[in-house]
């Protein structure tokens, strides 16, 4: 039941986006054109990069505040990271992938808990296969147990389900919304894929190149698709 | 060829040198690769001397800076009772500078080249940066650290100009391989010049060997 306010300033080499929004609970969509800032803005939240200006909170915890020089770690910040490839290392077992994200705990006890994280995302199978052999969806089964094995208190998805055939996305869509109500999870997800809004958003930023726009709450009836594709 | 004294000496100085220039060399990779400071640039360059200068040159440096009357030479003689230059140890030292650039630019290569996103969900999974690397980057970029350790030691193994500067010419003692096939030529033995040359040679081809399987090989 993690809350996050942006309200910053972040630049990536000679890109800069202005991204302002306060969300909560459920699928927060980051929805808008490739380049918009999207990611970057993703980064930003995880640590990854420092805000040029502004702030942000995680949780009413201030986490980035350029003026003041604040910059919690990426380590500090309790969160869960998905990419549209899943980023395995391929020199580690699935199991030891999920553990490995269980930091500060016994091994046993890492190990444990992927194994359990393993069995919720239906993946208890591939525990000990060559890493390298898994498929892209098993590849995102096990992400997302190893971006939820630590209890985070935000979960990062960058355009998670885009590289999967449909069949696939359908299915890890489903996971997702599931853990999302059992867990209670506050999820952000990087997308420009009507689809993933129609299934899986509660809230919807819109980006526009270099600066959010708005954001959209998804009512009873869904989707106010006119408004979510007007022009700016 | 009766005596393989330079070549066991030139096998022995060439691993102990490849070591110590593995060690030094991934950290000052793992820091130009990552690290974001002034002066990276010109510390990239005084790393690459060794590649560009000419041995003799590098060797004349090393003498100035191990010499009896430099403070690495004086502590050194202090410690052991006699001087640094002229020895095994400073062979072992040349070779290392020799070889340093090799594995420097091989691996800081092979260490931009990791997923950043690989890193990235271990520090968001609360690894602190030690961690990071020695569970994602250096294990990720193991192919291409291996390539550089291997070229290196082969650059050390073929040391010449560098070692015989500050380790000198002492048959039995500091006359490795390369210095070995000098003298040969310069005393017409034909026969020890082709077989040292020829074993050199075959010691190389065999490290750019396994340097091209690593590169390729798929784990």
């Amino acid at each position: 039941m993690t809350e996050l306010a942006v309200d910053a300033t972040i630049a990536s080499g000679d890109f800069a986006v202005s991204a302002r929004f306060e969300t909560g609970p459920g699928v927060t969509a980051l929805f808008g054109p490739s380049g918009a800032g999207k990611s970057v803005t993703l980064a930003a939240v995880a640590g990854l990069l420092r805000p040029a200006e502004g702030r942000i909170h995680i949780d009413r915890r201030l986490v980035a505040d350029a003026a003041a020089g604040v910059h919690v770690p990426s380590q500090e910040r309790r969160i869960g990271m998905v990419f549209q490839q899943a980023a395995l290392l391929p020199h580690r077992s699935p199991l030891d992938n999920v553990a490995l994200a269980a930091s500060g705990r016994r091994r046993v006890e890492r190990r444990a808990l992927a194994a359990e994280w393993l069995e919720r995302v239906g993946a208890a199978h591939l525990a000990a296969a060559p890493t390298r052999s898994l498929s892209g969806g098993e590849q995102q089964r096990v992400a997302l147990a190893r971006a939820l094995v630590a209890d985070p208190a935000l979960v990062l998805l960058d355009e998670p389900f885009s590289a999967l055939d449909a069949p696939t996305r359908v299915q890890l869509r489903r996971l997702l919304t599931d853990l999302v109500d059992e867990r209670h999870l506050t999820a952000i997800l990087v997308t420009h894929d009507l689809e993933d809004l129609a299934h899986l958003a509660d809230r919807v930023v819109r980006f526009a190149p270099g600066r959010t726009l708005d954001t959209l709450e998804v009512g009873e009836d869904g989707l106010d698709l006119p408004h979510l594709l007007s022009d700016p | 060829m009766e005596d393989w004294y330079p070549l066991w000496l030139s096998l022995r100085v060439a691993t102990v040198a490849t070591v110590i220039a593995a060690v030094v060399g991934v950290g000052f990779a793992y820091l130009l690769a990552k690290g974001r400071f002034r002066g990276r640039s010109l510390l990239e360059a005084v790393l690459t001397l060794p590649i560009v200068l000419p041995p003799t040159v590098l060797g004349y440096y090393l003498l100035t800076t191990l010499g009896v009357n430099s403070p690495i030479g004086r502590a050194w003689e202090s410690l052991t009772g006699s001087p640094l230059v002229f020895t095994v140890p400073a062979a072992v030292i040349a070779a290392s500078v020799s070889a340093l650039p090799f594995v420097v630019r091989t691996a800081r290569a092979a260490l931009e080249d990791v997923d950043p996103r690989l890193e990235a969900v271990a520090r968001v999974a609360g690894h602190p940066e030690w961690r990071v690397a020695t569970l994602v980057t250096l294990p990720a970029a193991r192919r291409g650290l291996t390539a550089g350790v291997a070229l290196g030691f082969a650059r050390a193994l073929g040391d010449f100009g560098a070692t015989v500067m500050v380790a000198g010419n002492i048959p039995g003692r500091t006359q490795t391989m390369p210095i070995a096939v000098f003298d040969a030529v310069q005393a017409g033995d034909q026969a020890t010049a082709r077989m040292g040359s020829l074993v050199l040679a075959a010691v190389a081809v065999v490290v750019l060997l396994v340097v091209a399987q690593t590169a390729t090989a798929r784990t």
